[in-house]
């Protein structure tokens, strides 16, 4: 009895049937939402359908019109945004971001970068990272406070396939080296990860949840995502008995899988 | 031997250094220079208000300081279009606090001296005080220094972390009102941008830190201070334009020697 047991287990946070409204748009109706431990989940939509609301309304920059939100007491969050404020010329060395909100010592510090695979950028200014960097840099700012969950606002916008594939194989180290749950918001349906337990798909209201290979194959998603080459949703396949320590481009499993793309 | 109200004077541009370098600094990073304009322009209708109704001028600049912020505060938080609302916010409290002036006839109060400063005429007591407010504003600032970095840099990380952005948005809000109160006496309410935004402006070229850059910000707006009051003293021009051309021309010193990069 699975659904027993996942009901007397607190999820971590959980949306009670909630709806946002900016002013008096509608951004979110009646959305219902929970992620448990150790879970890897991903909200899918098209721009506009409320991914960010609901990100920004689990975090508390929103408060909910309708329904509440319930967070585990004593949850640890750790957040990786899109960007940061930057073009405000806030002088800012990786090291120092590091230690904002909470001060870590350089040796928590080194060991985050060397998880994440930015290793000797401290020094360099944040202004100056590269896209891939600077996902890495906030992905190690985000496992510095041992978070509960980790989520993550369109982690890989900008990267490449390849770099979304890899950044998703780290991601998913970090969630089996420190036990956190995972949920990432992403409308960048190349490249939906395949370790995800769940997918939700998002449209002001939820359409559609599964396994990544049931909401591929929903209608619900079809109707939202079937037109064109958006209509292929690849999902990346991470084989376990692979090394990631090299730098070299390795092609494997991302983008291979273009069974639905229903033209 | 230097002369006691120069010394004053002196002493008077440190202190207020010290409030504006680091507050400064953060409403750069935090694009709220409108920030300031608006709140300086406010100040003159404290002084207004404070003669028209026989309080300590302090009290009344501090407190329509300290609305005119929060009203700003709150219509900035509600979007990014009101630049047009800030921009007649900030003109018509300086408007409205020169036509409430002329009103208290009373008094003959040099309108001159609030707009420019009298930096020359800071007494004794007022240096107490001066030193007081202006300690508060690095002190607040020291005091949630994380916090505030941590939400000019990213709102939502705040959020996650359990910061509340708009808190810590007050301080700032708080510690502005200080610095105009203090400021109005030396460079005078037109000019209290000027000491907020050209030092740190000149600072961010050298700096590799947040804190690198407060404290560039500071030996600038120190250096013009007292630059200002030299060239005012010794040219007999007014002291808080004077103080305003030194940060001017420090800056374009400063972009001279920029680092590359």
């Amino acid at each position: 009895m699975p659904d027993l047991q996942r009901q007397s287990v607190m999820s971590l946070i959980e949306a009670k049937d909630i709806s946002v409204h900016h002013g008096d748009f509608p951004a979110l109706e009646r959305v219902s939402f929970a992620i448990d431990a150790n879970e890897i989940v991903t909200v899918v939509g098209p721009n506009g359908s409320g991914k960010s609301t609901l990100l920004r309304t689990l975090l508390g920059v929103f408060s909910p019109s309708r329904g509440q939100i319930i967070r585990k007491p004593g949850l640890t969050i750790g957040y990786v945004p899109q960007k940061l404020a930057q073009e405000s010329g806030l002088p800012l060395t990786v090291r120092g971001f590091l230690s904002l909100p909470k001060r870590v010592s350089d040796a928590q510090a080194q060991a985050a970068l060397e998880e994440t695979g930015a290793v000797g950028l401290e020094q360099r200014q944040i202004s100056e990272l590269s896209g891939g960097q600077m996902q890495r840099v906030l992905l190690a700012r985000a496992i510095l406070n041992e978070p509960d969950i980790l989520i993550l606002d369109e982690p890989t916008q900008g990267l490449d396939q390849p770099g979304a594939a890899d950044f998703y194989a780290l991601i998913e180290r970090v969630r089996d080296q420190h036990g956190c749950a995972v949920l990432l918001v992403s409308h960048d349906l190349n490249v939906v990860m395949s370790a995800s337990d769940r997918v939700i798909c998002l449209n002001g209201h939820v359409c559609c949840e599964g396994t990544p290979t049931v909401v591929r194959d929903a209608p619900e998603y079809l109707a939202l995502f079937g037109h064109g080459t958006q209509g292929t949703m690849a999902l990346y396949q991470h084989r376990h008995d692979h090394s990631h320590d090299h730098d070299h481009d390795h092609g494997h499993g991302h983008g291979h899988d273009h069974g639905h793309a229903h033209d | 031997m230097i002369d006691d109200f120069l010394l004053r004077a002196g002493l008077a541009v440190i202190a207020l250094s010290l409030a504006t370098a680091p507050l400064g600094c953060f409403v750069i990073w935090r694009r709220m220079a409108y920030f300031g304009d608006a709140t300086a322009h406010a100040a003159i209708l404290g002084v207004a208000i404070s003669f028209g109704f026989n309080l300590s001028i302090g009290i009344g600049v501090v407190a329509v300081a300290l609305g005119m912020a929060l009203s700003v505060t709150a219509l900035s938080n509600r979007g990014h279009a009101m630049d047009g609302a800030l921009g007649a916010l900030s003109h018509s409290a300086l408007a409205l606090g020169l036509v409430a002036i002329s009103f208290v006839r009373n008094v003959r109060i040099d309108v001159e001296a609030y707009l420019f400063g009298d930096i020359l005429a800071v007494s004794q007591s007022d240096l107490w005080v001066i030193w007081a407010g202006a300690l508060a504003v690095p002190v607040l600032i020291l005091w949630r220094w994380q916090n505030l970095l941590t939400s000019t840099l990213n709102t939502e990380i705040a959020r996650a972390s359990g910061i509340n952005p708009n808190r810590e948005q007050l301080v700032l809000t708080l510690a502005l009102a200080i610095v105009v109160a203090l400021a109005i006496k030396i460079v005078g309410a037109l000019l209290i941008s000027a000491m907020l935004l050209i030092p740190p402006s000149a600072a961010r070229n050298f700096a590799r830190t947040p804190a690198g850059m407060v404290a560039v910000a500071l030996v600038l707006s120190v250096l013009a201070g007292l630059g200002g009051l030299w060239l005012s003293f010794s040219a007999d021009t007014p002291a808080g334009p004077s103080i305003v051309v030194a940060a001017a021309a420090l800056f374009l010193l400063t972009q001279m020697f920029r680092r590359k990069g």
